[in-house]
């Protein structure tokens, strides 16, 4: 059994956002971390291999330096990296970029008994499709929104977080789920696995390697080939400092509604 | 010379600084406030690997360096100098002297211990009469058979109502001056050991010190560390890597108030503009980071140095007066641009100033790291 999970590098976005002309992120100059539901994600797996001793591999897309968060994620635990990276695929939608995941995936190779793991979505992107779509490609039943995992054999049972409530759906493995944030804590890196990190696998897979791939489409992949495309990014103004009224009484409810007449919400 | 950090320190820098961040920074005050030892977080340092990281992976750690050792004091010692400490006196002045003069059969025993044991340790050579003159102990251990009888009391013990294991310094020929000291390792569990009076400190609330007593305590005889009559030597050599400890916890300490003033002095508005706009503010910071730039290098200096295995008592001692030394300058003066609110307990300065001033008195105090540093000058 092995668990591939996919991870994405983002902008902290406890920073500034940079923006290029052509209304993709300019993610050289910002400062990165690990997507959080994608941390999630990993630390799912880390708990499945810390249960069952199955291996884990973190497959990320992206420009060379997310090697770093690969090696973040082996000294976490994860066994093995895989960086898929190329000009062709910088600029790639979801739809795109699902295309090279899956392509990847199933090189590295799904069998019966594995588990894809994805985060629910990224915090830059927020479209949540990723996950779904690589299940797609793949033939792969999927859970999303996963909030508990327990796999127990064959069978994964999976607590789907719901915005009115939980579904439990029991699922075959070769699966996808995608985890969220309530799922568990991630853990730290450790001081072995730092001092581990660097002698583990991280294997590169470039356009080469994957364009002859059935799932590749060398069309629709890549800026240009992807089907959507940002029409414009910006970071949003701040928003002015709100009023406040303080007090319960009829006055007060009446200096409100007057200043709802005023700006024609009432 | 390459200034750089390897790529294992960087990711040992930014995880503890994760760490220091979602576990320490939360309870810090409330560790001081209630002179709590932050037993939970000390287990998932034991978790982490960090608790005895330099003991070989075959006795149970990761065998990191001592640089490694010093980067994670100086991160935890950034937002709790207690937590810093506790580390800092596990690593360097227990785990260190049983690995380097420990018999196989001792390390065997007690490096898994203090690594995937999770059991804390201890250093125990001060005494109310041998204090800088530490060759004045009267802790007395006599050999009866096949074990020691251990006599007398130990004070300002870090760890000392917590650790389980220790190493003790004792008299084993009075006749012989220092010469007559031996070191043994003490388990908190042999008979005849007790903790006596917990002290009440300025600072460093959240780390546990104590008394330490021996009355006809057991001490079997295999548990001699080295050979009978090295104690002393022992201690010293264990004070010199212990100070690398202190200087990175210091070294923290200043980093830590330094980063607060920046904080505070970027938002609070006095005169119509922030009071870091100020020439005196900024020339204040440029002093205090220049200071902590330069406690830094000889910090990892001395670590690189121990690391390699030549010797760096003197830069050891460098890097500890430096930086204890700077550590309360920079307190002192962070908390002074907070102002008022610097000396209450709404902000961490007045903890980190309280918590600086003990960095220049333990693992010896700034004068004995003078003598220590002259001493080494062919003066």
């Amino acid at each position: 059994m092995k668990i591939i999970v996919c991870v994405k590098q983002v902008p902290d976005t406890s920073g500034k956002v940079a923006v290029n002309p052509d209304g993709t992120l300019n993610r050289a100059s910002m400062q990165t971390i690990t997507n959080p539901d994608d941390m999630n994600a990993v630390e799912a797996a880390l708990k499945l291999k810390d249960e069952t001793g199955c291996k884990v591999i973190v497959v990320t897309m992206g420009p060379p330096p997310a090697a770093s968060m690969l090696r973040e994620l082996m000294a976490m635990g994860a066994d093995e990296g895989v960086l898929v990276s190329a000009r062709e695929f910088g600029g790639s939608d979801t739809y795109a970029t699902s295309q090279i995941l899956a392509a990847a995936i199933d090189t590295i190779g799904v069998e019966k008994d594995d588990v894809v793991m994805c985060g629910r979505q990224a915090i830059d992107g927020d479209t949540a499709q990723v996950g779904p779509q690589i299940a797609e490609k793949l033939g792969l039943p999927q859970v999303t929104y996963a909030a508990d995992i327990h796999k127990d054999g064959e069978n994964i049972t999976v607590k789907r977080m719901l915005e009115d409530g939980y579904m439990t759906i029991k699922v075959q493995t070769p699966c996808l789920l995608t985890c969220i944030k309530e799922l568990n804590n991630p853990r730290y890196m450790s001081i072995g696995g730092i001092y581990e990190t660097y002698n583990k696998p991280l294997d590169t897979f470039d356009f080469d390697k994957l364009k002859d791939h059935k799932l590749i489409d060398p069309s629709t992949i890549g800026l240009k080939g992807s089907p959507t495309n940002i029409f414009k990014s910006f970071t949003p103004p701040q928003k002015g400092v709100g009023v406040m009224l303080e007090g319960s009484g009829k006055e007060t409810c009446e200096e409100l509604a007057a200043i709802l007449i005023k700006k024609h919400i009432i | 010379m390459d200034f750089n950090l390897s790529r294992e320190h960087q990711l040992i820098r930014k995880m503890m600084a994760e760490f220091t961040e979602n576990e320490v920074k939360p309870i810090a005050a409330e560790t001081d406030l209630n002179s709590e030892y932050p037993r939970e977080n000390i287990e998932k340092l034991f978790n982490l690997g960090v608790m005895g990281m330099c003991v070989p992976k075959e006795y149970g750690g990761t065998g990191a360096d001592p640089l490694a050792s010093a980067i994670c004091i100086e991160e935890l010692s950034k937002q709790c100098a207690s937590t810093g400490d506790i580390v800092a006196t596990h690593n360097g002045l227990c785990c260190d002297p049983i690995l380097t003069h420990g018999t196989e059969e001792q390390k065997k025993k007690y490096l898994p211990m203090l690594t995937t044991g999770h059991k804390v340790g201890a250093f125990a050579l001060t005494e109310p009469n041998a204090g800088s003159d530490a060759s004045k102990g009267q802790t007395e251990a006599k050999l009866e058979g096949d074990h020691y009888v251990m006599n007398g009391s130990k004070i300002f013990i870090t760890n000392g109502y917590v650790a389980d294991v220790f190493v003790v310094f004792a008299m084993t020929d009075k006749s012989k001056g220092t010469k007559g000291i031996s070191a043994f390792i003490v388990e908190s569990s042999f008979p005849g050991f007790s903790v006596g009076k917990h002290e009440v400190k300025m600072g460093l609330h959240g780390s546990p010190t104590a008394e330490i007593v021996f009355t006809d305590c057991i001490v079997p005889k295999e548990n001699m560390l080295g050979k009978e009559g090295r104690g002393f030597p022992i201690a010293m050599q264990t004070l010199d890597g212990g100070r690398i400890g202190i200087a990175a916890q210091a070294l923290g300490i200043a980093e830590g108030a330094l980063n607060e003033a920046k904080e505070y002095t970027k938002g609070r508005v006095q005169f119509g503009k922030p009071i870091s706009k100020f020439q005196n503010t900024q020339f204040t910071f440029a002093d205090m980071e220049m200071g902590c730039e330069a406690g830094r290098l000889l910090t990892y200096q001395a670590a690189v140095l121990k690391g390699q295995g030549v010797r760096y008592t003197k830069e050891a001692a460098m890097a500890k007066l430096w930086c204890s030394e700077h550590a309360m300058k920079t307190t002192t003066k962070a908390l002074q641009m907070f102002g008022g609110y610097g000396y209450t307990k709404d902000y961490p300065m007045e903890r980190m100033m309280r918590d600086a001033k003990i960095t220049e008195i333990y693992e010896g105090t700034s004068e004995v790291q003078r003598i220590v540093i002259s001493a080494n000058m062919g003066l």
